[in-house]
């Protein structure tokens, strides 16, 4: 038996309990809501958290893509970085893999029977999805302040672009047109 | 140096604590609540205890006998408001509201439940309102008022939007947006509002519009938007100010003028009005359609609100139009003639180029641009090339004021697929009277707010974000200024590639006008679809 | 905690009028004061509380508006959720009373896998709350046949089309079931969602269980524990002509269910359960949007403080004339 067969055969148990596992860092009638409603738009964070971990899981057991993997982690991401957590709470779910991987395997089959580099090689990939989970939530954070700094410039900008009616000249150039209209 | 985090920090509880809501008391988070009202403005409005004061501090410095005051303030407003009375005594905790709430969905924080939030009070008004209450106390839902509880106050009746979705849930119709304003009447009655609210509300009333801008820079401001119209189009318009005679007042929230990208939708007014030869004035006085006082009390909200009249008498207009904004129509349709009126020095509203007779506001003489645009629309009075916004693949968000506080949902539809050839409706209960907010409404669109209003701007994020997936989204319009200005943040986080606009500046870029050079970008200075050689200068 | 003195006190409800009838022998307290007192109470409280809301005024017009309202002959109105006439709002307030038209407004769009949109009803509050409170007026409708003689042909109709399932005698009532399991219903998920059981009080239990109650203590009595119909109706009968006797061997279980009914009713005034009278004033609902129409007047309206036009225009005018801007005063 290897490690990635498990991984595959396992799939749909292990990504409930990392579910499960990320829903319950919020309070219980909260996490009542994220698991049982499943209209995405009354629940965009069940949902999001949901979609977002079976994305990164497949993605996670095939290359280990971070193109592919980081819009998947993004999802889940983006919403943690503005809600109730501290950094380390936002992205701890992605530790508790380890150990819900850890526990299938024991009771499963016996963990000896899979070689114990795999297990290392698999728990180095899950640190490698931590590291870019810290790159996401940091960028998620900055992107918060741009979006307060760009707020506040683009409330009197047009103001300020008439120069002479405020006291100070700004020294900037705002980005205001082009985060206000960026194309895709 | 950062600081060191304590253990509960860095692990998470996966089974917190049950503590019931009663005996669970705020945190003061940095980013989830907004600045006190500072000493001036509070002086500025005439308004109780000004201090210099943060809600983040232990001590709020309240007057000694703050508690007599807040329960007095109750029992006048149970007194003056039947709404409030029968609010306040006939939940029956259904939970049918729980989640209908942005804030709900977006934070978790179950005192986010509109049932809950509201609960907050009554807790209070049982407690020294009720016999149940005084003989049964805790049992019957009752509980003391204490600091404790204020500060909940504080902090849950500022995030509230008084968007109105769960009233129209609620088998009752009990509406917490009247909830949350008795409660911030309460609450400014021992000077405890956010100066984003006081601050604005100070402005518009000395001032005349909320960022405090002086007549001549007012002035200036449109004459600016005058020059750009003109660099777009080669076409000069004349806007004219404080002129006696004129037959329409033109009133919009000053956000239209200061703010991207609500400036666009200004420019879109100030086009339309020239093509249509429609004789009308802008007011440096009542240079403000929003209205603060709204999020503050029902007597602020009526200060504010009676520069309308008073300019349109003053002027001698007939009647007055009304520019795209959420709350301020809400102001408009449901208190502004019962304030301020009877508005008899009026004329019932009659578009001069249609002639159709606006009879749905013969009592307030006062009509919605977007009503009169879908008018000369349907009679075929402007020449339209959608065309010209081709490069944007539009959907259309309704405010929450005009959509339940008003029922102006058609209208702007109308609008929009003429003036565009690609629109697109976001999901069915994401739209119309169940819209979502924007997340910053009432009052709370301030900067140091920004983790909360993004938690409450997640369900309409989330819903553009399907149409941006499914059909290449890439504008959203909203007639609300508030709307321009944080759903422009709320998409910067949450669906990059989404821009905002007013509907009038969807308008501005079809209208095809009399003298015009032929166009090659849009009003914010863009290329239009099939234009894109000058792609890099933005403005 | 809730449900437990919830509970509690229901129990010893029960075991007071037990005690009360079995031990003592009050007949005459719980078959005659009682009920007056509770009448009484009811009356003068449901009363006494429409009265007291209604002397507050309504200062604004404030109708939440739950569709498209009248503009142009072209744009089609929505006249029941948006109405702007007086027979719209009575459209809008029967079907809210009747048929409970917010609750069943929880619809829901969900998406599948794929692009289709499905809807979806989040229905059972809504007719779980329907078939309760159906069931609870025709029960109340059908008992009126122990208080009239003759019988009226509505009570009488009620009394028929309940008992359209004729199973067995005496013929099964389908109100009898739908009653007991709506409120099971209605007790259940209040304790097993969480965000239900947070916001729940003791005054949400407390009637669930005193109607959960009194719906047994009925149905025991009807089909299992039979008491003498007669001289049930000789009492009711006596009571409603005030002529008050007490017929002697009616069995004890007609007298705790008796109880429960004069618990509820004496109870009703002072709680929540007046939503009944509640949902007619609230004035997000029965108020027409027609505020820009006609003028609406705050009977307490009071003059305020404004900024004027000519106190703006003394604190500018220089800037304003050199704006080239029109003043009153040069």
């Amino acid at each position: 038996m290897n490690l990635d067969k498990f991984l595959s055969e396992q799939r749909n148990t292990i990504i409930k309990k990392w579910f499960n596992c990320v829903v319950e860092s919020y309070a219980p009638e909260t996490s009542r809501l994220l698991q049982k409603e499943s209209n995405q738009f009354a629940n965009p964070v069940g949902h999001a958290i949901l979609h977002g971990i079976q994305a990164v899981y497949d993605e996670f057991l095939q290359s280990m893509d971070y193109e592919k993997l980081t819009p998947h982690l993004d999802r889940i991401i983006r919403i943690r970085a503005v809600q109730d957590f501290s950094p380390s709470q936002a992205i701890s779910f992605i530790f508790s893999l380890k150990q819900i991987v850890r526990d299938e395997l024991q009771n499963r089959i016996h963990q000896h029977q899979i070689p114990s580099s795999e297990i290392a090689a698999f728990e180095s990939k899950v640190d490698q999805l931590a590291l870019l989970a810290f790159n996401i939530y940091t960028q998620c954070r900055e992107r918060l302040y741009e979006v307060r700094l760009n707020e506040f410039k683009m409330r009197t900008f047009r103001l300020l672009q008439r120069a002479n009616l405020l006291a100070e000249i700004p020294e900037w150039e705002p980005q205001s047109t082009g985060i206000n209209h960026q194309k895709t | 140096m950062a600081t060191v985090p304590k253990p509960n920090e860095l692990v998470i509880d996966h089974k917190p604590p049950q503590t019931g809501w009663m005996d669970t008391p705020v945190v003061f988070r940095p980013g989830t609540w907004c600045y006190g009202a500072k000493t001036k403005n509070l002086k500025a409005l005439d308004l109780p205890n000004p201090r210099e004061w943060s809600p983040g501090d232990e001590d709020w410095k309240l007057p000694e006998n703050w508690k007599e005051i807040i329960l007095e303030g109750i029992r006048e407003r149970l007194e003056k408001y039947r709404s409030f009375k029968i609010f306040m005594d006939i939940c029956v905790r259904c939970g049918a509201c729980a989640d209908k709430c942005h804030f709900w969905i977006g934070t978790g924080d179950p005192k986010n439940m509109p049932v809950l939030r509201a609960e907050l009070l009554r807790s209070v008004y049982r407690n020294d309102f009720t016999t149940a209450g005084k003989l049964l106390g805790k049992m019957a839902g009752a509980r003391e008022l204490t600091m404790d509880v204020f500060k909940e106050w504080f902090y849950y009746f500022f995030q509230c939007t008084e968007c109105r979705r769960c009233s129209l849930f609620c088998p009752y119709g009990i509406d917490t947006a009247e909830i949350t304003l008795m409660a911030r009447e309460l609450l400014n009655l021992v000077g405890c509002n956010i100066d984003w609210i006081a601050g604005p509300a100070a402005n518009c009333f000395n001032n005349g519009n909320h960022l405090g801008i002086q007549p001549h820079a007012f002035k200036d401001m449109i004459e600016f938007f005058v020059d750009e119209i003109e660099a777009v189009n080669g076409v000069r318009v004349e806007p004219t100010f404080n002129r006696k005679g004129a037959e329409v007042l033109f009133i919009t929230p000053s956000g239209d003028v200061f703010a991207d990208p609500g400036t666009y939708t200004l420019m879109g007014y100030l086009m339309l009005f020239h093509e249509i030869g429609l004789d009308y004035t802008w007011s440096t006085y009542a240079s403000e359609g929003g209205n603060f006082g709204f999020f503050t009390s029902h007597e602020m909200m009526k200060r504010l609100n009676a520069k309308m009249y008073a300019e349109a008498k003053r002027l001698g207009v007939k009647w007055i139009l009304g520019g795209e904004c959420g709350h301020m129509w809400r102001v408009i349709n449901q208190y502004m003639d019962t304030m301020n009126g009877p508005a008899d020095f009026l004329e019932v509203p009659v578009s001069p180029i249609t002639g159709t007779r606006f009879d749905n506001a013969r009592a307030t003489k006062m009509t919605h641009i977007v009503e009169f645009t879908a008018d000369l629309i349907k009679h075929g009075k402007l020449k339209l090339d959608p065309s010209r916004n081709d490069h944007h693949r539009v959907t259309y968000h309704d405010s929450c004021n005009t959509a339940r506080g008003m029922g102006l949902m058609e209208e702007p539809r109308y609008v929009l697929k003429n003036v565009c050839n690609n629109f697109f409706e976001m999901p069915a209960g994401t739209t119309r009277e169940q819209t979502f907010c924007c997340g910053s409404g009432s009052g709370l669109n301030t900067d140091e707010f920004m983790e909360i209003r993004m938690r409450g701007g997640l369900p309409r994020a989330n819903a553009v974000q399907y149409v941006h997936d499914k059909h290449d989204v890439n504008m959203m319009a909203c007639i609300c200024a508030i709307d321009r200005a944080v759903l422009t943040a709320s998409m910067n986080y949450w669906v990059p590639g989404v821009g905002i606009t007013g509907v009038h500046e969807l308008v501005g870029n079809a209208l095809v006008m009399e003298g015009e050079t032929e166009r090659t970008t849009d009003l914010r200075g863009e290329p239009l679809a099939g234009m894109e050689e000058s792609e890099d200068e933005d403005l | 905690m809730g449900i437990k003195f919830s509970l509690l006190v229901v129990a010893a409800l029960i075991a007071v009028v037990f005690l009360g009838v079995k031990v003592v022998g009050m007949y005459y307290v719980f078959g005659v004061i009682i009920p007056y007192l509770a009448i009484l109470t009811f009356v003068g409280g449901f009363v006494y509380r429409i009265m007291n809301w209604a002397r507050s005024p309504v200062p604004f017009v404030i109708p939440t508006t739950a569709g498209q309202q009248y503009s142009f002959p072209w744009i089609k109105q929505n006249k029941l959720d948006n109405p702007s006439t007086t027979a719209g709002v009575i459209g809008r307030m029967a079907l809210e009373v009747l048929l409970f038209r917010s609750l069943f407004r929880n619809s829901k769009v969900e998406l599948r896998d794929g692009p289709k949109l499905t809807y979806q009803w989040e229905k059972w509050l809504w007719l779980a709350g329907l078939l309760f409170h159906w069931s609870f007026l025709i029960i109340f409708i059908r008992h009126l046949r122990f208080f009239t003689e003759p019988v009226p042909g509505f009570v009488h109709l009620a009394d028929t089309l309940d008992g359209i399932l004729q199973v067995g005698l005496p013929g099964i009532y389908l109100t009898d079931g739908l009653i007991l399991a709506t409120v099971t219903y209605l007790f259940i998920r209040r304790v097993v969602i969480p965000q239900m059981k947070y916001i729940s009080l003791p005054a949400d239990y407390f009637p669930l269980f005193l109607i959960l109650a009194l719906a047994t203590s009925g149905i025991l009595m009807r089909y299992f524990i039979r008491v003498d119909l007669l001289k049930v109706k000789e009492l009711a009968m006596g009571l409603a002509s005030f002529h008050p006797t007490v017929p002697e061997g009616i069995g004890v279980m007609f007298f705790i269910h008796f109880f429960l009914v004069c618990t509820l009713f004496a109870y009703f005034p002072f709680s929540k359960l007046m939503h009944l009278g509640g949902v007619f004033l609230s004035p997000t609902r029965n108020m027409p949007n027609d505020s820009r129409m006609v003028r609406h007047v705050n009977p307490w309206d009071y003059p305020v403080k404004v900024h004027t036009y000519e106190e703006y225009e003394d604190h500018f005018r220089e800037k304003m004339i050199e704006a080239g801007l029109p003043v009153e005063k040069e």
